[in-house]
């Protein structure tokens, strides 16, 4: 009875597994489906490469993933610094004010895109025209997307540098400054350096977090396109294989990024068992010796 | 606070409070101050703007129940206003696709925690994280190829004879609910695992031992141990689901309307924006209701779920 509902969870698992994973198959297949206009999958008419040249040549989607990637690297900058500022002062109060702060901010990733984007296009254009200026940061467009991702995307760098805070041991700072580091050398040798990792994860985070992005984007973008938006606006107008291959080409470099932490990840275990077994086989020399 | 300047100096403290303040003021309490003071203003010409008209009023609220439609389910007539009942299908769905994404994520949560060996566990997180980093977009475009009239799902029915013409997959909102779970089951997923996978399992051991059918053992003992999880994880989707526009906008037949494409319309297509943000503000809370109601029902905190 036991064995059988190991084999049902298994089956369920692989079944699980492929419902995950055919949708994307049968999307990156159809990019190389020699059909007429509208992507499909059948009938297939035999294997063609055509609409990766089209893609390559559609000046609107270049246009497109150089705004998503200048957005993605603005938002990751903007979001690590300031969700790691946050992170230090988080930990570094207490009480009513820590839980005050806490809770506002955690508040930022459970707020709609949509209500985020119309906030903050309300709220700059308002000042804009409080000031009567008709400076660039007052009018929609890409860099009003940048700032409304920041303000739920900073959330997760500040959980993930929290996180990495709890292991962090103050005595260091301490040490420092008794021997005389000065207040800006001990954040920038002792402090910085043990949080890099999560800043690393947070920077990756929010840049993919970025160009996911769409709620936030639409309402804020103005007349811009990023690669979110260029693929919405194809599939409901004028939607050609095209749209295929650049999934292709995505779920390409996704997998990719995947194995190569996957190998990274291995590597590392593997040098952990190594010293491991290394330890294991000192402690036996010793006690032999002994 | 003292701790922190005597560690960095009045300057980088001042320096990290600038950075918060600037977080928190700017790009969240402020704007949704401004939203919320919007929302009670009139959309007026700008040459009106500040003028005798201008004055704080609940019109764009009461904008919801403009508009009338006639609905007779179950032989039952009865009007409604048209918004209303976006915002009630909207909320009502929303309700669905958690419950459907929970229903398919807790056995496989509970398979990746407790039956799978831990060495095959990373190989089964990168196969769910690929799909988890494909972006929203084309994963409801894929379900759109999917579901088309003339597409794979209907032609593979067919070759199997089980339908004997094409069908209209993409009817009402069962395109959405179908990319909705597909999006965001896995947002259920990982919450649910953390929270099995800190289970002891020798107490699910003691309690075969002892007796329990399985059934009981999931009900007695792993339900009530992934609380946490289970709330964290059927907020995510609901609030993903109800605050979803591409989905929708995807997938959506001519008989679906999803309450953030309501938004959507008074803010882009009529360019009323005092409405859209009394909408927008109207999504807000139900959104924060149903994360309350979450917490009350499963007795978690904030911060249990942000976790």
């Amino acid at each position: 009875m036991h064995k059988i509902r190991q084999t049902l969870a298994r089956v369920y698992a692989a079944a699980f597994i492929l419902y995950m994973l055919l949708p994307l198959v049968i999307m990156s297949a159809a990019a190389f489906n020699n059909t007429d206009k509208i992507p499909a999958i059948v009938p297939w008419k035999g294997v063609t490469t055509k609409w990766f040249a089209a893609l390559w040549a559609d000046d609107r989607m270049w246009h497109a993933f150089q705004n998503t990637i200048l957005v993605a690297i603005a938002v990751s900058v903007i979001a690590v610094i300031v969700g790691t500022a946050a992170a230090i002062l988080i930990n570094s109060v207490s009480g009513n004010l820590r839980a005050a702060l806490y809770g506002t901010m955690i508040s930022t990733i459970l707020i709609p895109g949509a209500v985020i984007g119309i906030s903050t296009m309300i709220m700059w254009t308002k000042i804009g025209n409080a000031l009567d200026s008709e400076f660039i940061l007052f009018n929609p467009g890409l860099h009003l997307s940048v700032l409304g991702q920041v303000s739920y995307i900073a959330a997760i760098v500040m959980l993930l540098v929290l996180a990495r805070l709890q292991s962090f041991d103050q005595g260091l700072e301490e040490a420092a400054l008794d021997l005389g580091a000065t207040h800006a050398q001990v954040m920038r040798r002792i402090l910085l350096p043990h949080l890099y990792p999560a800043i690393g994860a947070g920077a990756a985070v929010s840049f993919f977090q970025s160009i996911e992005n769409f709620n936030v984007t639409q309402f804020t973008r103005g007349g811009a396109d990023t690669l979110t938006i260029y693929v919405f606006s194809k599939v409901r107008s004028g939607i050609s294989p095209t749209i295929n291959a650049l999934a292709f080409l995505l779920i390409i470099v996704t997998l990719a990024m995947a194995i190569l932490y996957e190998i990274k990840r291995r590597r590392n275990a593997s040098v952990e068992a190594a010293r491991e077994a290394e330890a294991r086989r000192a402690a036996v020399l010793e006690e032999a010796i002994i | 606070m003292g701790d922190m300047i005597r560690r960095y100096g009045p300057g980088l403290t001042l320096l990290v409070c600038l950075l918060t303040a600037f977080w928190l003021v700017m790009l969240v309490i402020v704007p949704n101050m401004t939203l919320l003071e919007s929302s009670f203003r009139p959309y007026l010409p700008v040459t009106e703007i500040g003028g005798p008209r201008d004055v704080y009023t609940f019109t764009n609220y009461l904008k919801v129940f403009n508009g009338d439609i006639e609905l007779s389910p179950f032989g039952f007539t009865f009007h409604l206003p048209v918004h209303v009942l976006t915002f009630s299908l909207t909320l009502f769905y929303s309700v669905v696709v958690t419950l459907i994404c929970f229903a398919l994520a807790y056995p496989l949560s509970y398979f990746m925690a407790k039956i799978l060996s831990p060495r095959s566990l990373p190989t089964m997180f990168l196969l769910l994280f690929v799909p988890l980093w494909v972006s929203e977009v084309l994963r409801a475009f894929a379900w759109w190829m999917i579901l088309a009239l003339k597409g794979p799902l209907s032609w593979l029915l067919m070759q199997l004879h089980l339908i004997d013409h094409e069908v209209r997959w993409i009817v009402g909102y069962n395109g959405v609910m179908i990319g909705l779970v597909y999006t965001y089951v896995l947002f259920m997923i990982f919450p649910v695992y953390n929270a099995i996978s800190s289970l002891d399992s020798n107490q699910i051991e003691a309690a075969e031992d002892l007796g329990a059918p399985w059934w009981r053992i999931h009900l007695r003992i792993v339900l009530p141990h992934a609380k946490p999880g289970i709330a964290s994880g059927a907020v995510m989707v609901f609030m993903l689901s109800a605050g979803s526009l591409l989905v929708p906008s995807i997938l959506g037949s001519t008989t679906s309307q999803w309450f953030t494409q309501t938004v959507q319309q008074w803010m882009l297509d009529a360019l009323d924006w005092n409405t859209a943000a009394a909408y927008a503000f109207l999504l807000l809370m139900m959104c924060t209701l149903f994360v309350s109601l979450v917490m009350k029902i499963f007795r978690v905190k904030l911060s249990d779920i942000a976790n």
